[in-house]
C-alpha cells in the first residue's frame, strides 16, 4: 500500500472472507485499481490513455484468439483463410476489421500516453522503472505488430517481411547467417511465417505481464500529475474508484467512438491496397512501406545515405545501411536511457519554458516530418526533409534535452497539488 | 558519462545524418531528377459515384445483377473470381433457383474426374462451387494473353488504390496515343518521344506505367444486352462492373454499415451516461 490513508480492503460476506484469507486476489484488484489505489485528483484527459492501451490490449487479445481459430498458417492457404474469414465465418468481417484496426488503435492510444509522459516528465525518479517497462512494452508491440502484419500473406506483408529481415543482413560478418536463421530459409517462407505466427500469439501474453510489471512499478509511488508536484497528503488524492473508473468510461466512450467510425465505416483507410494482393516472390510493389505506426522509424533508417569512413582514403568503417539500422533501433534504444538524460528536477513541461518549446517547436514536427516522409518515395525532397527531421530527434534527447536541463530557469511550482486546483491556475501550455 | 556517450552518439548521428543531407541537395543539383513519362502522364481516377458510396450506402440490386452480366460475358473470358461462390449471388436478388440456372449456364465447367474411370474431366457448376476460372493454370492464362497474367478480380477494388473509381477509370481510359495531350496540354511523344507504346500493349494513362496488355476490353456500346432495358454504354457498364466488383471484393458491406449504426448508437448511449456518472461522482471535487 503506497500511501497510509489508502482505504483498506474489508471483505464483506463469509464467501468473501473465505477467499480473502486463502487468495487475497479481490484485495490484490481492489488496491491496483479500485477504492484502494490513491490518485492525484487534478489528472487531465491524458491520463485516460494507459488505462485505452490496456482495453486496446484485451480487443487485441480477445479478437486475435478468434481469428486464430479459423486462419490457416501455410504460404498457400494464409491469404485465402483470411478472405475466408472476411466472406464465410460469421461475423468474420468484423472480427478480422476488428483486429486489424484494433492494431492501429493500440499504436494511437500508446504514442499519446508516450508523448504524454515524455511532456510531463513521468519518466524521472521515482518513476524511472515504470518508463523502462514501458519501453519495453513498446519494443514488444512493434514486433508483434510486425509479425501480424506478415500473417495475411499479401504483398506487402511478405515484402516487409523480406525488408525488416533484411536490416539482420547490415551486420558484418554474421549479418546474412543470422537472416537465414530467423527467417528459416533465404527468403519469408512456409517456416518464416510459421514462426512469425507462434510468435505472434505468444507476444501479446509477454505483453500483458510486462503490464502486470508496469502497474506493479508504478503502485510503488503512485501515478504522476500534471503540476509533477508530488503528493503530500490525502487532500491531494481521491480513490481510483470511483473518481477514475468513471472518467476513464467516459474515455473509453469517446475511444470506442472513434474506433467503431474507422473500423465500420472506413475499415481499409489506414492499410496498404497491395496487401490485397496474394504474395508474390517475383513481383516487388512500386513501394514497400510499412504500417503507418513504423513510418518514422523507416523514415530514419532511410535518412542515412552516407558511409562514415575516412574521408579521401575510399576506406568504410560503418555502411550507410548499417548506420540506418542501427540509428532506427537507437531512436527507440535511446528512450530507456532518457530518466538519465533530462536531468531537471522539474517533471512537468508546464513549468519548463525552454523544454516546452524544444517539446512542441522541435520534436513533434520532427516525428510528423518523419511520418509523412517515411511513406513517400525517396525522392529529393522527402530524403532532405527526413534527413532534417532525423537530425533534429537525435539532438533533442541526446543533446538538446541534457543542456536544457542545465540552462533552463523553471517557473515557480504550485506548493501542492490541491493549492494548483483550488487556488492558482496553471498557465496555460504554449 | 551516460551524458558524455550520448552527447557523441547524438553528435555522430545528427552530424552524418546532415552530411547526408549536404550530399542529398549537391547530387540533386549536380544530377537533378530525370522526369518519368508515368509522373508527367498518368492520370487521377475520374469522378463517378456509386449507390453504395459513403456511411449509409447500399449497394444497388440491379446495377450488380448488370454488372455480373458484364463480367460473365466479357471479363471471365481472362479474369477469373477465385473468391466468389454461385452461391453468393444470392445476395444480388437473386432466387435460388436462379443461382442454380446461373451456375449450370456458367461458360467454363468445373474441374472434376470421371467417376468411372478417374480421368480428369469437368462438370456443369453447382452454387455451392467457386466461379470457375477460365484457365487451368497461369501458364495456361499466359499462353493465352500474350504472356501477361489478367489477375483475378475478386478482390481487385481492395487492390488498387481508387477502388471501383480506378476500376471504372481504367475501363474508359484506353485512349489513340499518336497526338495524345494531357490537361496541361503536353504532348506525350513530342515530351518523351521514347515512350511511345511497345507492340502488343495498349496505352491507357490510368494504369500505373501506362501501357496495359489488355485491350479495351468494352470495345462498343451494347456489347451486352441489358435483361432491365438499361441502355449498355461503355460508360454504364464500366460502372455496372465496377459496382459488381465491390461488391465481390466487400460482399459484407451492408452488414458492416448497419451493425456500424448500432454500435455507434449504442455507444452514444453508453458515452452519454459514462459522463454524466463522471459528473455526478466529482461532482463535490474540484478538479
Amino acid at each position: 500500500m503506497s500511501f497510509p490513508w489508502a482505504q483498506e480492503y474489508k471483505p464483506q460476506g463469509t464467501v468473501s472472507k473465505w477467499v480473502d484469507e486463502r487468495l487475497p486476489l479481490p484485495r490484490l484488484v481492489y488496491n491496483a485499481v479500485g477504492a484502494g489505489y490513491p490518485v492525484p485528483r487534478n489528472l487531465n484527459y491524458f491520463w485516460n490513455f494507459g488505462v485505452l492501451a490496456g482495453v486496446a490490449l484485451v480487443i487485441q487479445i480477445v479478437t486475435g484468439i478468434v481469428l486464430a481459430m479459423h486462419y490457416y498458417a501455410s504460404v498457400d492457404g494464409a491469404f485465402n483463410s483470411v478472405e475466408h474469414i472476411m466472406r464465410d465465418v460469421n461475423s468474420g468481417w468484423f472480427v478480422r476489421y476488428a483486429h486489424m484496426n484494433g492494431a492501429s488503435f493500440f499504436f494511437i492510444v500508446v504514442y499519446i500516453h508516450i508523448f504524454r509522459g515524455l511532456f510531463y516528465g513521468s519518466y524521472k525518479a521515482p518513476r524511472e522503472m515504470i518508463w523502462l517497462l514501458g519501453v519495453t512494452i513498446f519494443l514488444l508491440m512493434m514486433a508483434t505488430a510486425f509479425m501480424g502484419y506478415v500473417l495475411p500473406w499479401g504483398q506487402m506483408s511478405f515484402w516487409g517481411a523480406q525488408v525488416i529481415t533484411g536490416f539482420f543482413s547490415a551486420i558484418p560478418l554474421v549479418g546474412e547467417p543470422l537472416r537465414q536463421l530467423l527467417l528459416g530459409g533465404f527468403a519469408p517462407d512456409q517456416a518464416a511465417l510459421n514462426r512469425f505466427f507462434s510468435l505472434h500469439y505468444l507476444l501479446p501474453f509477454v505483453i500483458a505481464g510486462v503490464i502486470i510489471l508496469h502497474i506493479w512499478a508504478l503502485h510503488i509511488p503512485g501515478s504522476s500529475n500534471p503540476t509533477g508536484v508530488s503528493i503530500k497528503g490525502e487532500q491531494d488524492t481521491v480513490p481510483f474508484h470511483p473518481y477514475y473508473t468513471a472518467k476513464d468510461g467516459f474515455g473509453l466512450g469517446i475511444f470506442l467512438i472513434f474506433f467503431v467510425a474507422v473500423t465500420f465505416f472506413a475499415p481499409n483507410m489506414l492499410g496498404h491496397p497491395d496487401n490485397y494482393i496474394p504474395a508474390n516472390p517475383l513481383s516487388t510493389p512500386a513501394h514497400i512501406v510499412p504500417e503507418w505506426y513504423f513510418l518514422p522509424f523507416y523514415a530514419i533508417l532511410k535518412a542515412f545515405t552516407v558511409d562514415f569512413g575516412i574521408p579521401f582514403t575510399g576506406i568504410i568503417i560503418i555502411p550507410a545501411k548499417l548506420m540506418g539500422v542501427l540509428a532506427m533501433f537507437g531512436s527507440i534504444l535511446l528512450l530507456f536511457f532518457l530518466p538519465w538524460l533530462d536531468t531537471s528536477p522539474v517533471r512537468s513541461g508546464h513549468y519548463r519554458p525552454l523544454f516546452r518549446k524544444f517539446f512542441w517547436y522541435g520534436l513533434i514536427p520532427s516525428l510528423v516530418v518523419l511520418t509523412y516522409c517515411g511513406g513517400k518515395p525517396p525522392y529529393t525532397q522527402w530524403v532532405v526533409l527526413s534527413q532534417l527531421a532525423a537530425a533534429y530527434y537525435f539532438a533533442h534527447f541526446l543533446i538538446i534535452l541534457p543542456i536544457v536541463s542545465r540552462i533552463e530557469r523553471p517557473l515557480p511550482l504550485p506548493n501542492s497539488i490541491t493549492e494548483s486546483v483550488t487556488g492558482k491556475p496553471l498557465p496555460a501550455a504554449a | 558519462m551516460v551524458r558524455l556517450v550520448a552527447f557523441l552518439v547524438g553528435l555522430f548521428f545528427s552530424g552524418m545524418l546532415l552530411l547526408g543531407l549536404g550530399d542529398t541537395v549537391i547530387t540533386a543539383i549536380k544530377e537533378p531528377a530525370v522526369p518519368t513519362v508515368e509522373a508527367a502522364f498518368h492520370e487521377e481516377t475520374l469522378p463517378v459515384s456509386f449507390a453504395h458510396d459513403g456511411p449509409l450506402g447500399k449497394y444497388d440490386r440491379g446495377q450488380l445483377q448488370r454488372g455480373l452480366k458484364v463480367y460473365s460475358e466479357v471479363c471471365a473470358a481472362c479474369h477469373s473470381l477465385k473468391l466468389v461462390s454461385f452461391r453468393d449471388f444470392a445476395a444480388l436478388g437473386y432466387n435460388e433457383d436462379q443461382v442454380k440456372a446461373l451456375a449450370k449456364a456458367w461458360k467454363t465447367e468445373v474441374p472434376s474426374i470421371n467417376p468411372e474411370t478417374g480421368e480428369p474431366a469437368t462438370r456443369p457448376a453447382i452454387p455451392a462451387d467457386k466461379i470457375p476460372a477460365p484457365f487451368a493454370n497461369e501458364v495456361a492464362a499466359r499462353a493465352a494473353n500474350n504472356n501477361a497474367l489478367p489477375p483475378d478480380l475478386s478482390l481487385i477494388t481492395k487492390a488498387r488504390e481508387g477502388g471501383p473509381a480506378y476500376v471504372y477509370s481504367l475501363l474508359l481510359g484506353y485512349r489513340d496515343q499518336a497526338g495524345y495531350k494531357n490537361e496541361e496540354g503536353k504532348e506525350l511523344l513530342k515530351e518523351f518521344p521514347e515512350a511511345a507504346t511497345p507492340a502488343g500493349l495498349h496505352f491507357n494513362p490510368w494504369f500505373a506505367n501506362l501501357n496495359i496488355a489488355m485491350a479495351a476490353p468494352l470495345a462498343a456500346d451494347d456489347q451486352v444486352t441489358y435483361d432491365d432495358g438499361t441502355k449498355a454504354t461503355k460508360a454504364q457498364m464500366a460502372k455496372d462492373v465496377s459496382a459488381f466488383l465491390t461488391w465481390a471484393a466487400e460482399p459484407k458491406m451492408e452488414n458492416r454499415k448497419s451493425a456500424g449504426w448500432a454500435a455507434l448508437g449504442f455507444l452514444l448511449v453508453f458515452t452519454v451516461l459514462a459522463w454524466m456518472s463522471y459528473k455526478t461522482i466529482w461532482a463535490d471535487k474540484k478538479h
